[in-house]
């Protein structure tokens, strides 16, 4: 076990050098530079030059590269142009938000997914069925930001019961329970589509294993109908599951650009956009590698606690 | 099965929770009083004044620092701040400050000849201790200045290389404000994050992407500020922002979208406007096809209905440019001037005499970028007009930062217009880096349209080279109606900015420089 996990992890070395050359030369092939991006109006010749050599900027693309590399080796991401401050630090704060919202998502897609999804498979064409099937179908097809700005509308402007936007209140201290009512809007929105898939998704994947003989052999010893459902079956199905919920949470991480937009969460894909349009070259590559790691992480944990679920994955 | 009745306790604690989560909405759907909860619309880039280059971050600076001098409100004239009085002398090339007594920087440190030394060096010498902890990308303000010297603790003193007339109000402008050396010297590279000044709030925290907070400065040297406490909010997105104001979240809002105006029609709030220093124009290539006759650039001008674009495009959030002047600098401006009426007819006559007739026209549009407004719909707007007069207009659509990288290197070879905005200072700022014939591309200037015109660029040499504002004003105003008369741009508007308060906030108004002082407001 521990030499497949070291091996996974290893494997991720050559993904993670393969981005960031990608990023380093897109980046340099997208017009504009920073040095424009801040001078604005003022952009002349001269004061672009003066900017970029201040920045850094005019040495040669390949030789940028390398001292990025050799500085990222010391745990150093460079300095960010827009904000002035260094760019891991922006992004350990902004992630810190992220992780919050598409955490929080997450669970309510996981269990609210699985439970809709249990219920439909083991009521097959029951009223309930057809109710959650029909939500379902809403749920992926309305555009999440959309339904965040029709939250806004209703929760925030026209009911005033919750905020409209941001992470904490402008004053106070904050706490929990502000964070909880901040949280409540954009996490709701940002874990609707993944709910939906997720149900649908359980919904065929318990319909299979419930037509299967052990299930058949269960109920036939007399076994209660909700063990053999939540118990049997529902184990069953996972390990076709779980790899979908790591797909899913995937999905949550950059669906979080849209709902961070709309409710101006401070997370991580705000940030990212944001450093585009500055062309802050150096956060959008510490911002996108981070965001790399965090994928390729994520996809490693779920491999291996489907190995674990599901031993002749391993070999 | 027992999970039904699971389920169903667990929704009832579900909505208990929620009742209790939105029960409690008062404690945040209003904002305290004495403090003032600001809608920004973005994250400030820094709090070093030297370091910034955009309007959303002066509006929190000129809260937080003073310059040697500022603009008198309401105007774009420059009065004493810091400085009490001043002396130009050598012909304009000798600037000598004499600075009021017994001012200290929020960090206890005296301002003193010595630190007004150290500002401008920190951004001019590229061998100065602390240069490296900028970037400074507008010191170029200052690129006129040789040396600055103490000359006592209250008396400071800059030579210029040569006569420069706009350095007063470029001191005027916040890359002139002055920040205290003991913090540069203390926190380096962070100072722009623990900044320190002299004006009528101190800094008092700055959390990422949620707020920043300023209280007011109890020492303060001038009216001490009404309110105790500024809250700045980065809110990027303009409907959120709309949002947050309709539900309370915020006192002041500014750059309310022309289409969400309506909405705060009623008692509850209350809108200001102001026209500012900014002028929306299309750049005409003069070296080239149909506009280098000055006969089809007039009818350009008289063609476009830029009453319907500042009234119903931009929903009246903006007025009708005359020249390449905005009305804004009063003192420069040649009222005069009358914008080119809209008139078709006169139009299709003047293209007929150039024989310009169905000429095929590529038009550079932008996708949004600092200060230009609505360019998609104004430039579909442009098209339309043009097209009424026999144009075939193609219009090409960029991002912001590929736009500015097509436009500034010069139209030729690849359109006959593109759409483009300026805010500036002051009044010599945008002729001179863009309607003289040394500002041609090649030249490191921004006349993209290649216009050149010798009577124009010695009026715009001299009025930079003058010392006496009416002369100035003078040059300025004879400039004006050539340029009206050339047509190397089509005037299209002036930008009015606006902001909506609640219906508490009290003394709240704006100034021409598009800047925001918060001093004297105060909130019930």
């Amino acid at each position: 076990m521990g030499v497949y996990i070291l091996k996974r992890l290893f494997s991720a070395f050559p993904v993670l050098a393969g981005i960031s050359i990608i990023v380093f030369v897109v980046l340099s092939l997208i017009p504009g530079d920073p040095a424009t991006a801040i001078l604005g109006s003022y952009a002349t010749p001269e004061n672009v030059e003066r900017l970029n050599r201040y920045l850094g900027l005019d040495a040669p693309l390949w030789q940028r590269y390398f001292i990025w590399l050799q500085n990222l080796l010391h745990g150093d991401l460079g300095r960010s142009y827009a904000l002035n401050r260094p760019v891991l630090d922006e992004i350990l704060d902004r992630f810190s938000a992220t992780l919050v919202l598409a955490g929080t998502a997450f669970v309510i897609c996981s269990v609210m997914g699985i439970f809709a999804g249990v219920i439909s498979a083991s009521r097959q064409y029951s009223l309930a069925d057809s109710a959650i099937t029909f939500a379902v179908i809403l749920g992926i097809s309305v555009p999440s930001f959309f339904l965040g700005m029709m939250m806004i509308l209703l929760f925030a402007v026209s009911l005033q019961w919750l905020p409209a936007s941001g992470m904490y209140s402008s004053w106070g201290t904050g706490g929990g329970a502000d964070l909880l009512r901040h949280l409540l809007m954009p996490s709701l929105a940002l874990s609707l589509v993944a709910t939906g898939v997720i149900a649908r998704f359980t919904r065929s994947a318990m319909l299979e294993v419930l037509r299967q003989d052990f299930i058949r052999t269960a109920r036939a010893k007399g076994v209660h109908e909700s063990r053999v459902v939540w118990r049997h079956a529902l184990k069953a199905a996972m390990v076709s599951v779980i790899p979908l919920l790591g797909i899913q949470a995937g999905f949550v991480l950059s669906g979080a650009v849209y709902i961070e937009m709309v409710f101006q969460w401070p997370g991580l894909g705000r940030m990212l956009i944001d450093a585009i349009l500055k062309r802050d070259i150096l956060l959008v590559q510490g911002g996108v590698i981070f965001v790399a790691a965090c994928y390729v992480l994520f996809n490693i944990i779920v491999d291996i606690v489907q190995s674990v679920l599901d031993p002749r994955i391993r070999s | 099965m027992t999970l039904p009745t699971i389920s169903r306790r667990n929704l009832g604690r579900l909505s208990a929770a929620l009742a209790a989560l939105t029960l409690t909405q008062h404690a945040w759907a209003e904002t305290p009083p004495n403090v003032l909860v600001v809608g920004q619309v973005a994250e400030p880039q820094s709090l070093d004044p030297h370091a910034v280059t955009a309007v959303n971050d002066f509006r929190i600076l000129m809260n937080v620092y003073d310059g040697l001098v500022r603009y008198r409100s309401g105007t774009l004239e420059v009065e004493p701040a810091l400085a009490e009085k001043w002396d130009i002398t050598d012909g304009g090339k000798t600037y000598t400050f004499q600075l009021r007594e017994g001012i200290s920087f929020h960090d206890g440190s005296p301002l003193d000849a010595e630190a007004v030394v150290f500002n401008f060096e920190r951004m001019l010498k590229e061998d100065h201790p602390y240069h490296k902890t900028g970037p400074f990308p507008l010191s170029f303000f200052f690129s006129a200045v040789s040396k600055v010297e103490a000359l006592d603790p209250r008396t400071v003193r800059f030579t210029l290389k040569e006569p420069y007339a706009p350095f007063l109000s470029n001191l005027a402008y916040p890359t002139g404000l002055i920040v205290s050396p003991a913090s540069v010297m203390k926190h380096g590279a962070d100072f722009g994050r623990n900044p320190s000044g002299t004006g009528p709030f101190r800094f008092a925290e700055w959390v990422s992407n949620e707020r920043v907070v300023v209280n007011r400065n109890d020492a303060y040297w001038g009216p001490k500020a009404a309110s105790e406490t500024i809250v700045f909010r980065p809110i990027t997105d303009p409907n959120t922002r709309v949002a947050e104001m309709l539900s309370g979240g915020i006192d002041i809002m500014v750059e309310v979208p022309p289409v969400s105006l309506s909405q705060f029609k009623g008692d509850g709030y209350s809108v200001v406007e102001q026209a500012g220093p900014h002028v929306w124009f299309l750049i005409l290539n003069a070296k080239e096809g149909p506009f280098a006759d000055v006969r089809v650039r007039q009818a350009a001008n008289y063609a476009i209905n830029k009453e319907a674009i500042a009234n119903n495009v931009l929903e009246g959030t903006a007025t009708v440019a005359a020249g390449p002047t905005p009305p804004a600098f009063s003192w420069a401006y040649n009222s005069d001037l009358k914008p080119y009426p809209y008139d078709p007819d006169r139009a299709r006559a003047l293209i007929k005499e150039a024989g310009a007739e169905g000429a095929k026209l590529t038009f550079y549009v932008t996708e949004g970028g600092s200060g230009m407004l609505d360019p998609v719909a104004m430039g579909t707007a442009i098209q339309a007009d043009l097209a009424a007069v026999g144009f075939e207009v193609k219009i090409e659509t960029y991002e912001w930062n590929t736009f500015l990288g097509r436009v500034n290197p010069g139209l030729a070879g690849k359109a006959d217009m593109a759409e483009m905005a300026w805010m500036t200072n002051d009044p010599d700022t945008l002729p001179f880096l863009a309607l003289r014939t040394d500002a041609w591309p090649e030249k490191g200037g921004f006349n993209s349209g290649y216009y050149s015109n010798p009577q124009v660029d010695n009026l715009l040499e001299a009025a930079r080279a003058s010392t006496s504002q009416e002369e100035r004003a003078r040059l300025y105003r004879e400039m004006q109606s050539i340029v009206q008369s050339d047509a190397p741009w089509v005037f299209i508007a002036n930008w009015k900015q606006n902001a909506v308060t609640s219906a508490r906030v009290k003394n709240f108004g704006l100034e021409p420089s598009f800047f925001l002082l918060l001093s004297g407001v105060s909130k019930a």
